[in-house]
């Protein structure tokens, strides 16, 4: 094994001994300097999931995330120097876990909480000046694509998703009931902000996203879903500055 | 349904997007930056770890915190009063006051 695997494995573990050979700035064994930064490699990780995961502390208590960040920080550590975006293995590590199969909706609740994550630090894009969309005749309209901004993003869940993440994150918000939630993430300003979607919006957006054009994408959301309406999306999407393109 | 009326219902769908939205916007509040009102690791920011702004602040109205609220409203809102009796208020500019030590 080569020394940087050793120090590698050592830093991740510390129950191994520490790496043989390591000297401080003058030429001095350092080996308790290594058992200060493994311990510090352990803590900024735990805090960093912490902080990327608010709600699921919460759910969980902060002494079961603790434990739970230690069991993560070994299994994936972080393949990038982004802190930022440490954690995108969690939600399926949660529903691996036995002892949390219980809590079935943990592992949505943290996709949202990376997706809310990602659309922050997604890229810039002018938006579509949406008054053009009332003033095109209803054919091109009809046959009218769009494209959405980078900090856009749509997840659907079996579970309230929205409502457990709201429940926990504004004091004000109801308790959450049992139902299927789709969420639609936009960024209007500068931080992302979560919505539910009416029914066959998250269809309706996915099938706009993969390049159908309006007529085409809600006349197969309004088959499956006969209620459905437009126009609740569509201003949740121009609201959210989530559009920036047009064409036909 | 023909595809004639699809094709209206859509454009009307639209108009009434259009319509809704615009009438929120007219009605939606602007926001500002107000420091000095946030409960300790409160403040607003969504970037998450590794940045310098997640729920750092660590003590109750710290004054170099933000949160974002009503334009207009970040000085007339209501605070307790400081442990020596002086008003606290909050401010568009960081303030000097309930640092952490």
């Amino acid at each position: 094994m080569s020394r940087e695997d050793q120090f590698t494995r050592a830093i991740l573990d510390a129950r191994l001994p520490v790496p043989e050979g390591l000297l401080d700035g003058a030429d001095q064994p350092a080996g308790r300097r290594f058992s200060v930064y493994r311990n510090n490699v352990a803590v900024s990780l735990t805090e960093a999931l912490h902080q990327g995961f608010p709600v699921i502390t919460k759910l969980l208590g902060p002494e079961n995330m603790d434990g739970l960040a230690a069991l993560y920080l070994r299994a994936q550590p972080p393949t990038s120097p982004l802190m930022m975006q440490y954690g995108e293995g969690f939600p399926d590590f949660l529903e691996g876990l036995e002892q949390l199969s219980h809590l079935g909706y943990l592992g949505d609740v943290a996709r949202l909480e990376l997706a809310l994550r990602r659309s922050y630090h997604a890229a810039d894009a002018p938006p579509l000046d949406t008054l053009h969309l009332g003033t095109l005749p209803p054919d091109e309209l009809m046959a009218s694509r769009l494209s959405f901004a980078p900090a856009m993003a749509v997840l659907r869940s079996p579970w309230p998703i929205h409502a457990i993440w709201a429940y926990n994150t504004h004091p004000d918000a109801p308790k959450p009931v049992a139902r299927a939630e789709d969420v639609l993430i936009t960024r209007p300003e500068f931080d992302p902000i979560p919505q539910p979607l009416p029914p066959g919006g998250a269809d309706w957006i996915a099938r706009l996203q993969a390049g159908e054009t309006l007529g085409s994408a809600t006349e197969a959301v309004t088959s499956d879903f006969p209620d459905f309406d437009l126009s609740a999306p569509l201003a949740l999407l121009i609201e959210g500055l989530a559009l920036t393109d047009l064409s036909q | 349904m023909s595809t004639t009326k699809k094709t209206l219902a859509v454009a009307g769908a639209v108009a009434a997007a259009l319509t809704a939205v615009t009438t929120t916007h007219a009605s939606a509040q602007a926001k500002e930056k107000c420091y000095g009102v946030s409960l300790a690791g409160q403040n607003d920011c969504a970037a998450g770890p590794g940045t310098t702004c997640a729920g750092t602040s660590t003590v109750d109205y710290q004054g170099n915190a933000w949160t974002l609220v009503d334009k207009g409203t970040c000085t007339e809102m209501d605070l307790p009063a400081m442990a020596d009796g002086t008003d606290r208020s909050g401010a568009l500019e960081p303030l000097e006051r309930d640092l952490p030590a």
